[in-house]
């Protein structure tokens, strides 16, 4: 089941770039919440600073507090643990091109030693049904590499091998950017049916995604979160002026 | 400005004569520049010398090879004539010690086996020790070295491959020898011993394991780099991808770099290897030149490489120098099989991997 995530007085920096500032929001646990805003507007950073992928950039530097379910991960973890509460899907698809479909989801389990292999089994298969990729690779799990799938089910393939590890939160920092409509509506689909089990943290460029998917959106904008609402807020009646030019396309 | 001229226009039938009325006849004139590119013609004959030219450097390099290789087996016509394919295999055994007489000039027995067998032990033995050491440092350079101290490192890595030849037998001679001879020798004699690897019947400190150590020494900066550049080809969303499933920062190397770039890996693996096979200097000044065969790494050998370069001088006969000729064909076709493979394999990992391109 997901948890709550709490975010006071985020500062993320680039080197000499103050890419986020005094970031504060709560993010509902078991909720897809979207965050939209345009390019370089800080919110992939964001979301690498909950799972403390941010600060694997040597300049990067971050300051403030983060509580994911309660515990300040900042403060009292280390990242490695962190991100094994914490899935992300990336805005390309990465999956490992040397291994096979079924290694590729079971890596993040078999990386942590773990080598039950009627349990690895049972987890893998039933990653690729949450990720809703099951019935279209289920005769070559172990014969095809995760690279020679289309570029959609690439994407799904990450996204079963974050779900393998059964995390808390399930970042996604634009997921579907890289992919066609069709393969773009499954992916919205499959995000549908895991918010009730996880908490979902997705990054978008497109407002029609969000409102499809989240129930809360964040508009960021030059490295400031200018209003965090329910989504049908946001985009019927955002409070501030520049909320409403940005998703009216005046700008962005 | 005067006419600069790189090369002589080409009869040309348009151009300069014919526009230059037609031009003139809409612009007043045309400018200096306009006249002088004009004059200049379509320059296809310096282009068609420049291929030619480019053409026949890359064909000087099979005439090269082709004609070492023709060479090498015509000088080595007698003794294919005489021994065939057994010159690479057999041993003649003395009637009266029972003892088998590998290379003897004198007599007129010549095989190449102990040769042989000296060029691979001393070349696998280098690269069991070079490679855990290249990778530790290609890792250490391309994943973990703070950025200040990058620089420096992988300079001083790539100066070791600068060194000639001659200054790693000199410094194997007078510093790595002793060592062995003194300290490393009796330990091993004492601890492995028992695996007959390593016995004390050779006070010296030469041998097939002095020369190992060195080749490893030699080939250590074409592994690193190799390796590091075939690291640095593999995509960073794939160390993120591991990074994010909550690896540890050897999980994520072992999982994220290592694996995708294994290929390469054993391309530059295999590219040591090529060196350290062909390595003549500095194998010479060490392994001890016996034309022997011995279960033990520290006993003296020979190797292909070192025998041709002792002996060539000093051949007096046909058959010795032509023995020689025919070690020397051997060589040659095995370290350009080796390193056409191995250059095939970092290739194929360097042009880009096809997650990268996507």
């Amino acid at each position: 089941m997901g948890v709550s995530i709490e975010v006071q007085n985020l500062n993320a920096w680039y080197g000499a770039n103050h890419t986020l500032q005094d970031i504060n929001l709560n993010i509902p646990a078991n909720h897809a919440t979207a965050l939209i805003g345009p390019s370089g507007c800080g919110k992939s950073t964001f979301v690498r600073c909950l799972n403390r992928m941010h600060e694997t950039n040597p300049i990067a530097r971050v300051t403030g507090s983060v509580k994911i379910g309660g515990r300040d991960i900042y403060e009292d973890a280390k990242p490695v643990e962190i991100r094994r509460r914490v899935g992300m899907v990336f805005q390309r698809p990465n999956p490992f091109p040397t291994m096979s479909i079924y290694d590729n989801v079971a890596a993040g389990l078999k990386l942590n030693g773990f080598r039950k292999r009627h349990e690895l089994d049972e987890v893998v298969e039933k990653s690729l049904k949450n990720s809703a990729l099951w019935d279209e690779v289920k005769d070559d799990l172990k014969k095809k590499s995760g690279a020679s799938l289309s570029g959609g089910q690439q994407q799904r393939l990450c996204i079963a091998r974050a779900l393998a590890v059964d995390p808390e939160v399930l970042l996604m920092d634009e997921p579907a950017s890289a992919l066609d409509p069709v393969s773009t509506s499954k992916i919205e689909d499959l995000i549908f049916q895991l918010k009730s089990q996880y908490t979902i943290v997705i990054v978008t460029h497109n407002m029609q995604q969000a409102a499809r998917v989240a129930e809360k959106t964040g508009f960021f904008l030059n490295g400031r979160m200018v209003e965090f609402d329910s989504t049908h807020k946001i985009f019927t009646n955002p409070s501030d002026k520049r909320t409403e030019d940005y998703i009216t396309g005046r700008f962005g | 400005m005067p006419e600069i001229r790189i090369s002589q226009p080409v009869p040309q039938p348009e151009p300069a004569p014919a526009s230059e009325p037609a031009a003139a006849a809409l612009a007043p004139e045309p400018s200096t520049i306009r006249r002088f590119l004009l004059a200049r013609g379509n320059s296809a004959f310096s282009d068609y010398l420049f291929k030619v030219l480019m053409v026949l450097c890359a064909l000087s390099i099979f005439v090269i090879v082709l004609l070492i290789g023709y060479e090498l087996v015509v000088q080595s016509r007698l003794t294919w004539v005489q021994s065939g394919i057994k010159f690479f295999y057999t041993a003649f055994v003395d009637p009266d010690t029972h003892l088998p007489q590998y290379w003897d000039p004198v007599n007129g027995h010549f095989s190449a086996l102990p040769f042989i067998y000296g060029t691979l032990v001393s070349s696998f033995l280098s690269l069991l020790l070079a490679v855990p050491l290249a990778v530790g440092v290609a890792v250490f350079l391309t994943e973990m070295c703070p950025g200040l101290l990058r620089a420096p490192l992988s300079f001083l890595t790539e100066l070791l491959a600068a060194i000639p030849s001659i200054i790693y037998g000199l410094w194997a001679l007078f510093v790595l020898v002793p060592l062995l001879r003194q300290y490393v020798n009796p330990l091993l004699v004492k601890t492995l011993g028992w695996s007959g690897f390593f016995d004390d019947s050779n006070p010296t400190g030469l041998g097939y394991f002095a020369s190992g150590i060195i080749l490893a020494i030699m080939i250590l900066p074409i592994i690193s780099s190799l390796t590091r550049e075939v690291m640095t080809a593999v995509p960073h969303s794939q160390r993120e991808a591991v990074l994010a499933l909550g690896a540890t920062r050897w999980e994520m190397i072992r999982t994220g770099v290592l694996r995708n770039a294994r290929i390469g890996i054993v391309g530059a693996i295999i590219l040591g290897l090529g060196r350290a096979l062909g390595e003549t200097m500095a194998v010479t000044m060490v392994i001890g030149n016996t034309p022997e065969i011995h279960r033990s790494l520290l006993a003296n050998g020979s190797s292909m490489a070192a025998v041709i370069a002792n002996e060539f001088a000093e051949a007096t006969s046909d058959l010795h120098r032509s023995a020689l000729v025919e070690i020397a064909l051997a060589l040659f076709i095995v370290t350009i099989i080796v390193n056409a493979f191995a250059q095939l394999l970092v290739w194929a990992v360097t042009r880009g991997t096809p997650s990268q391109a996507r």
